[in-house]
């Protein structure tokens, strides 16, 4: 009964970070009211999550919809900047970004909160997975440098960018009488995203988001990872179950699927998983690497 | 990658590990700085700074 209290505060301070990210990232408040986007100088620092710069809350830039955009431009230019920047969070964090610092992620998680019929593991589920490399490989990076002037992941799949739509929609008549079909088509994918999120944990990171995708790759070489001892697992399979992106952290704990939520740390009995920063190697101590 | 048996685990897997890392930190931190020198951050904000046609679905 105290386990499962102290678990559920928690994954209430999860929540709570998580706000407190998401707001950070959105602190242009008066935009929400407005319906008038931030222009001062943080919006030349993209976000290390999915949050859309046109969102009228924004006051970074969204990494995704950067990339394209240097990606797409008449005359192309190497996105050093964007791209230094994606390294960066994922070497330093890799998928603790989609765990602690995505609005959308964060979104998904109360969405998941709310009683419903649940089920997270199904046959196609492994498979589905690659889907998110292909969006990262096909609409991200080659549909721009083929087409210029079009981000095919914002223009067709961001379901952040039409929640920020939504927005406009409903401040901005000249925004609402331009709407046609790609709105519409828009608006069926955020419906499908938000009913399977009702159902399945976090689909979107799981099978269409190319950041998830792009840190995922990181993980194995993150300063932020997953230590697993195995002389001290007694193999209960707690953290199997525990982990709702599927992940068995006893055999692939730095595992591409990772968000480093920490549901299996905390579900273990014998204190057989941590996560923490590399340190540096020091005579001292040799052996010992997590914070 | 990091599954370990006590003291007994690979240290030479660690220090692969620890030099990635820092190799691309070091990368990062290079193409950042090569991004500035291009005022590729002006780029940026100006793109950010306007709504997105596309983003929010009408373009």
């Amino acid at each position: 009964m105290d386990k499962k209290k102290n678990r559920n505060s928690i994954n209430g301070k999860k929540l709570g970070i998580q706000a407190v990210a998401a707001l950070i990232q959105n602190a242009n408040f008066k935009g929400f009211f407005s319906g008038k986007l931030y222009t001062g100088p943080i919006k030349k620092v993209c976000v290390p999550g999915l949050n859309c710069y046109s969102c009228p809350g924004a006051v970074g830039a969204c990494p995704i919809g950067s990339l394209q955009n240097f990606l797409g431009g008449l005359k192309f230019r190497f996105p050093y900047y964007v791209l230094g920047l994606l390294l960066f969070f994922g070497t330093l964090l890799g998928r603790l970004v989609c765990g602690f610092l995505c609005p959308f992620g964060l979104l998904q998680d109360l969405l998941y909160l709310i009683p419903f019929y649940k089920k997270n593991q199904f046959k196609i589920d492994k498979y589905l997975r690659y889907l998110k490399f292909a969006v990262l490989g096909i609409f991200v990076i080659l549909l721009p440098l083929c087409i210029p002037l079009s981000p095919a992941f914002c223009k067709y799949i961001c379901p952040s960018g039409t929640t920020s739509g939504l927005w406009h929609v409903f401040l901005n008549s000249s925004v609402r009488k331009q709407l046609g079909a790609i709105f519409q088509w828009k608006l069926l994918v955020l419906g499908i995203v938000i009913v399977s999120a009702l159902i399945v944990y976090r689909p979107f990171c799981k099978y269409l988001c190319p950041l998830g995708a792009f840190y995922g790759l990181f993980n194995k070489f993150s300063f932020f990872r997953m230590h697993f001892n195995e002389s001290a697992c007694v193999h209960c399979q707690a953290c199997v179950k525990a982990c709702k992106m599927n992940v068995d952290p006893t055999k692939n704990p730095n595992s591409m699927e990772c968000i480093r939520c920490g549901d299996c740390v905390r579900a273990c009995p014998e204190g057989a998983l941590h996560q923490g920063f590399i340190r540096p190697k020091t005579d001292a101590s040799p052996v010992e690497e997590e914070a | 990658m990091e599954r370990s048996t006590g003291k007994s685990t690979s240290d030479g897997k660690k220090d692969m590990t620890r030099v990635m890392a820092f190799v691309f930190l070091v990368l990062a931190v290079s193409l950042i700085l090569i991004g500035i020198y291009k005022e590729q951050m002006q780029s940026v904000l100006a793109k950010a700074v306007r709504i997105c046609m596309e983003c929010v679905g009408i373009g």
